[in-house]
């Protein structure tokens, strides 16, 4: 199989010297998930934030090395269209506060200035929405704000919106750590579906999450990948002493 | 010494400051209260449909007036246009540049420049106003060789602006850095996420800081003084000088025959005041960030 997403040397740091990120070197293959794992401040979310090259807000941070996605560099790319191939779902649910649900679905289009007729709306607002498994909770609301919604329904929604641009890859930053359960549980159970579609990162700090939902696992420790391979396969036989402690509770 | 006695002190004491503390806050209140009292109840009587249609009357003709023991003829139209003329250009001026000022100060925290942008936006805002009358005179009258309304409403400009500059950026620096964040990773330009998304979800604190702004110049006297001049006719001119509510007021105290009009035109200045810090009230509670 072909890797959709190749990290080549990728260091990134907020202070000259200092990697946060250290020459993480990895492929990701297209339709399965993988899940970043490790303790905190280890550069889960930094590599993350890499990939759809977030760090360029910010003019302190340096990002090196070659992350090729569908075979071009990122870091040689415009970041806006970086950004349309690589969707990202944040920690917190953040629709936007002004827009109701249906324009919340297309702002991706709007803000990126893509006029669409009346009946592409719909459909791409239907379609986002059944994939998520938003619409017949939402159908009759549309023109509700969209927080108007439980946590989980924003989450869910944002992920919608996320997947409106038709991304290649879904960058996800701990998306289920401001959820309770049951709204945890049904993310998790739309990512399985969704990896049908697309690729699917996702930082998690939550140890049984990767084990339940990802295929492989990339086990981070101060910046620097020190394991990636088959989910069950790392949580079963560890290559690595560190990942195994960091597993077993030893450390984190 | 006794430890429940030492409690008991302790809770008088507490009691005393508390009602202390409401007491004084009464005095607060006072000043607005005889303000308003002696506003109403002078100003009522010539608080009629004059007023808002007619234009100064000349000091004879009140005179005649007031000597036949006839209401004084003539209102303040001329002030009430040459109001809105000023400060609907203030307002032109000062909002949008208030506005990229206020993006730019939220966006560049900690940077330098943006530093000394933010001290000197301070300094701006306790400016005496008679100062910034000065230097509009010498800005736009001198050089334009008249007195005009524009005069009036660059002063005015400069008053405006530190108070919207600060609405906009705390109100932007009060929203959560995930708004703007989601907007780029959609692959938005910078521009459209400041105005399609940081703009319109901060928009009821940039709103209530626009509004409180036109309340605070609307009674501005002093800089008019010295740019807009006055005028006793009612026009659109932005070139030609123009009256203004607080400067008819000016000229009403120093004629004994009109001084009468002090009031109604003081009671049509508050009304419009309270009207403005309402409305911004209300938005304030609605489009809460």
């Amino acid at each position: 199989m072909k890797a959709i997403l190749r990290l080549k040397e990728v260091s990134v740091s907020y202070t000259p010297g200092k990697n946060a990120v250290d020459k993480v070197t990895t492929d990701i293959y297209p339709n399965t998930i993988t899940a970043i794992m490790g303790p905190s401040g280890c550069g889960k979310s930094t590599l993350l934030r890499a990939i759809n090259r977030m760090h360029d807000l910010y003019a302190n941070v340096q990002t090196t090395g070659e992350i090729i996605l569908k075979g071009r560099n990122v870091l040689e790319m415009d970041p806006m269209e970086v950004r349309r191939m690589a969707g990202m779902v944040f920690q917190q649910p953040n629709p936007f506060p002004t827009m109701s649900i249906y324009d919340n679905v297309l702002a991706g289009y709007t803000l990126n200035g893509i006029r669409l007729g009346k009946n592409e709306k719909e459909e791409i607002v239907e379609q986002s929405l059944q994939s998520v498994a938003l619409w017949d909770e939402v159908k009759d609301v549309m023109t509700k704000r969209g927080s108007f919604l439980s946590g989980g329904q924003q989450q869910r929604l944002c992920i919608a919106r996320t997947l409106a641009l038709k991304p290649e890859v879904l960058l996800m930053d701990e998306p289920t750590s401001a959820l309770d359960p049951i709204s945890t549980n049904k993310i998790e159970e739309l990512l399985l579906q969704l990896k049908q579609q697309f690729t699917i990162i996702i930082v998690t700090h939550n140890m049984s999450q990767a084990a339940r939902i990802s295929d492989n696992a990339m086990f981070m420790y101060l910046g620097e990948l020190v394991e990636h391979g088959n989910t069950t396969q790392m949580f079963t036989k560890p290559r690595n002493k560190r990942t195994e402690e960091y597993l077993t509770g030893v450390f984190g | 010494m006794n430890q429940s006695s030492s409690i008991e002190q302790r809770k008088r004491k507490d009691k005393t400051i508390r009602h202390l503390v409401g007491f004084f806050s009464l005095f607060a209140m006072i000043p607005l209260f005889f303000i308003l009292w002696d506003v109403i109840s002078k100003g009522y009587k010539n608080f009629n449909l004059r007023l808002f249609t007619e234009v100064t009357p000349s000091s004879m003709d009140a005179l005649l007036a007031i000597s036949n023991g006839d209401p004084i003829p003539g209102g303040i139209l001329n002030g009430m246009t040459g109001t809105i003329l000023i400060v609907g250009l203030a307002i032109l001026f000062s909002v949008p540049l208030g506005l990229f000022i206020g993006i730019y100060l939220a966006d560049n925290q900690g940077k330098r420049f943006a530093g000394l942008v933010s001290y000197l936006t301070d300094l701006l805002q306790g400016m005496p106003s008679i100062v910034i009358g000065i230097i509009a005179y010498a800005w736009v009258v001198k050089p334009l060789g008249s007195y005009s309304a524009l005069a009036g409403s660059v002063a005015l400009t400069i008053m405006m602006l530190p108070m919207i500059v600060r609405s906009t950026e705390e109100t932007l620096k009060m929203l959560p850095l995930s708004y703007k964040e989601a907007g780029l990773a959609l692959g938005s330009s910078y521009t459209n996420v400041v105005f399609r998304i940081l703009i319109p979800s901060g928009f009821g604190g940039i709103f209530t800081g626009i509004l409180l702004a036109i309340s605070r110049v609307m009674g501005e006297t002093a800089p008019l003084m010295l740019t807009a001049l006055g005028a006793s006719v009612v026009h659109w001119k932005m070139m030609e000088p123009a009256s203004a509510i607080p400067l008819l007021i000016w000229d009403f105290y120093n004629d004994p025959n009109l001084v009468d009009l002090i009031w109604s035109s003081s009671l049509l200045l508050l009304i419009v005041i309270f009207l403005l810090n309402w409305i911004a009230k209300i938005v304030a509670r609605k489009w809460k960030v």
